[in-house]
């Protein structure tokens, strides 16, 4: 928390925790989302993104914890919210046996929309997405990107003051995503808070926020540039001519964090300095001439270091 | 083809089922339905017929007949009358299903033996019931030997369907079946399509309220119900010239009735099932008693006390006595009003249920 911004928080969450049965989703979790931020979620599959997006939209009940989302309790205020709030979910969800602008009109009319507004909603938002040549096509038959692009449209439909995106892009080719990730910040411009969780890292470090999720819990809070700067381990790239080799010899090594073969070369990262030399004999010991330099940080460092760490006890137990 | 790769596959087929709690009950659960079902249902031999009896003669002999033919046990007599009126009225709102009529001039006609002595007057709305009292007429009358092979010593009168035309007795009956298959399907399937297509997590975030969306999804279907309804009518006038005897609108008012409780049987199978497939397996669950125990199939009247229990449950049984009332007998709605009571009943019953049920099911 950099506690540098005193505008009131969009969410702010407290000891939030979800149980299904014996298994707890998400565990004792404190968020704070502040206004026009693109805050991401960034978590392999069954981290609790989904879980606590559903939370924060009224969709599932907290086994405990507090939640106030645009000033309103949940669940207590969930009906009133549903109006401020925009929710994009991972599988598309608008019906796929009606028309691009049947399922607009139909999210309008749910909305509450005037009849002069909706036409005039719909035609701007048609018009932003690029979907007035599609309008009277199925849903059902669009392609990936053109889907997103709907479902967008639908969750902003109302104009919500913040908006909840699950996994939006999973579907999705790269030049539809960074079209999308446009599209977002128009809407973070014109004063909307998102929320989006992904487990792409490019996407990831586009947010102004970052939290990565690790089996329910919060293992790193801040910006993607902090985040990276702050990161625990040192990426090394080793050079040589048999990549594949050489990581069988590394793995399991002490101080190894993780091991990625990208292209020809391998990429390494490790708990701290000085481990250069111990692991360049290493190899050399196995027949592998290799060359350790040092590289700049990413976000999937980041990811990987905040993902292995063991869990550490803080919070109040459930 | 690997004996080793299909004996895999059949094991985690058998895994899959046993997991799958439904089709598994359903797999055990059909054929044990039918067997019981049809095992009593079917039962031409038909006892305890509900019966008025009117003896004009009120003669040692007359009595000693009717007490023979209440003997065979094929008909109950549990009214005694005095006028034809009140055999109309009974049978009118289905109270008797048969009334055994002596004349006046009952001794006379047995010593003469030219006319029939004794009427039995047959609610010829059900077939199976016709086919009884046939059967009925033949019980030797004693002191009748030298009748002659022309005039029988008794007679049956069919109320309602003289011609004893099986459409006459169907075409009614069948309206309830269509309504039951398609109301409750048709729902059960819709309310769980929202669900299983990922579109319930979408709207769950928007301000509609759960009862918003079913009402919305289900209320389509009272109307597709009246058009069904008035396509069996008028098919079944022009076809098989089957008669509307009564209301046309209080028939309508009967159906709509009917509808509600059907959709809220659907709304509420809707609650159960995980799948449109399983939401389609518990229709045809609930069809096959409401088919064979209503009264569409073999006569209420004939069936074991258990299964009239049973069949008391369900809405078609209602239905049926409400359509053939009105259309046949030219009963008015609210002469039939036990089984439209038992109608909003049920239709309550299921919806309490069904919001019971979704208010857990948030979580």
């Amino acid at each position: 928390m950099t506690g540098d911004d005193n505008s009131a928080p969009v969410i702010r969450v407290r000891g939030l925790s979800k149980h299904f049965g014996p298994v707890v989703a998400v565990d004792s979790l404190d968020l704070d989302v502040h206004p026009r931020e693109v805050y991401g979620f960034l978590g392999p599959n069954g981290s609790g993104k989904s879980t606590t997006l559903r939370m924060l939209c009224g969709l599932l009940h907290p086994t405990s914890g507090e939640i106030e989302v645009l000033g309103m309790r949940l669940p207590k205020e969930a009906e009133g919210l549903k109006r401020r709030l925009g929710y994009m979910t991972q599988n598309f969800s608008l019906y796929r046996d009606l028309s691009v602008a049947e399922n607009l009109g139909f999210l309008a009319a749910v909305h509450g929309l005037s009849r002069e507004r909706t036409r005039q909603r719909i035609e701007e938002l048609l018009d932003r997405y690029w979907l007035t040549e599609l309008r009277h096509q199925l849903a059902g038959t669009l392609s990936g990107g053109q889907k997103q692009r709907l479902a967008l449209a639908g969750a902003v439909l109302h104009e919500p003051d913040l908006l909840l995106l699950d996994e939006p892009t999973s579907a999705v080719d790269p030049q539809s995503r960074r079209e999308f990730w446009e599209s977002l910040f128009e809407l973070t411009d014109a004063g909307t808070t998102i929320l989006v969780s992904t487990h792409y890292m490019d996407e990831a470090e586009r947010c102004t926020r970052l939290a990565i999720l690790d089996r329910g819990h919060l293992v790193a809070d801040d910006s993607p540039q902090r985040l990276m700067e702050a990161l625990p381990g040192r990426p090394l790239l080793v050079e040589c001519d048999r990549p594949r080799q050489a990581q069988q010899v590394l793995e399991n090594q002490p101080g190894v964090i993780a091991l990625a073969q990208i292209g020809a070369s391998l990429r390494m990262l490790v708990e701290d300095e000085g481990l250069e030399k111990p692991l360049s004999e290493r190899l050399r010991a196995a027949g592998i001439e290799a060359r350790l330099v040092p590289d700049t940080a990413n976000l999937e460092d980041v990811f990987v270091a905040a993902t292995r760490q063991p869990r550490q006890t803080a919070g109040e137990a459930p | 083809m690997k004996l080793r790769r299909m004996l895999a596959i059949v094991l985690k087929e058998l895994r899959q089922l046993r997991r799958d709690r439904l089709t598994f009950a359903m797999i055990v659960g059909i054929p044990v339905m039918q067997l019981v079902l049809f095992g009593y249902a079917i039962n031409l031999d038909v006892r305890h017929l509900n019966a008025a009896v009117m003896d004009q003669a009120d003669t040692a002999r007359s009595r000693e007949l009717v007490a023979q033919l209440e003997a065979t046990q094929v008909i109950d007599l549990s009214y005694r009358v005095a006028t034809p009126q009140e055999v109309d009225d009974l049978m009118g709102r289905g109270k008797i299903n048969v009334a055994v009529v002596l004349p006046v001039d009952f001794e006379t006609r047995l010593e003469r033996g030219d006319r029939p002595a004794l009427q039995l007057v047959v609610d010829g709305s059900d077939q199976v019931v016709q086919a009884s009292a046939r059967q009925l007429a033949r019980f030797p009358v004693p002191d009748a030997e030298g009748w002659t092979e022309q005039v029988a010593p008794i007679e049956v009168v069919n109320f309602y369907n003289p011609e004893r035309r099986a459409p006459v007795n169907t075409v009614p009956g069948l309206i309830g079946v269509i309504l039951t298959m398609t109301m409750v399907l048709f729902t059960a399937i819709a309310l769980v399509r929202e669900r299983e297509n990922g579109n319930l997590e979408m709207l769950i975030a928007t301000p509609v309220s759960p009862w918003e969306l079913t009402l919305g999804k289900v209320l389509p279907f009272v109307g597709i119900g009246l058009i069904q309804v008035t396509v069996v009518l008028v098919l079944g006038r022009w076809l098989f010239a089957v008669p509307v005897r009564g209301s046309l609108l209080e028939l309508y008012l009967a159906a709509l009735v009917f509808i509600l409780a059907s959709l809220s049987l659907g709304i509420f199978l809707s609650t159960l099932a995980r799948s449109q497939f399983q939401a389609m397996q518990m229709a045809f669950f609930t069809f096959l008693p409401q088919i064979l125990l209503s009264g569409f199939m073999f006569p209420f009247a004939g069936m074991p006390k258990v299964a009239q229990w049973l069949a008391e449950l369900l809405p078609l049984t209602h239905f049926l006595r409400l359509v053939r009332g009105i259309m046949l007998r030219d009963a008015a709605l609210l002469e039939l009003w036990p089984a439209l009571a038992a109608l909003g009943v049920f239709t309550l019953v299921m919806l309490s249920v069904a919001v019971a049920r979704t208010r857990k099911s948030l979580d």
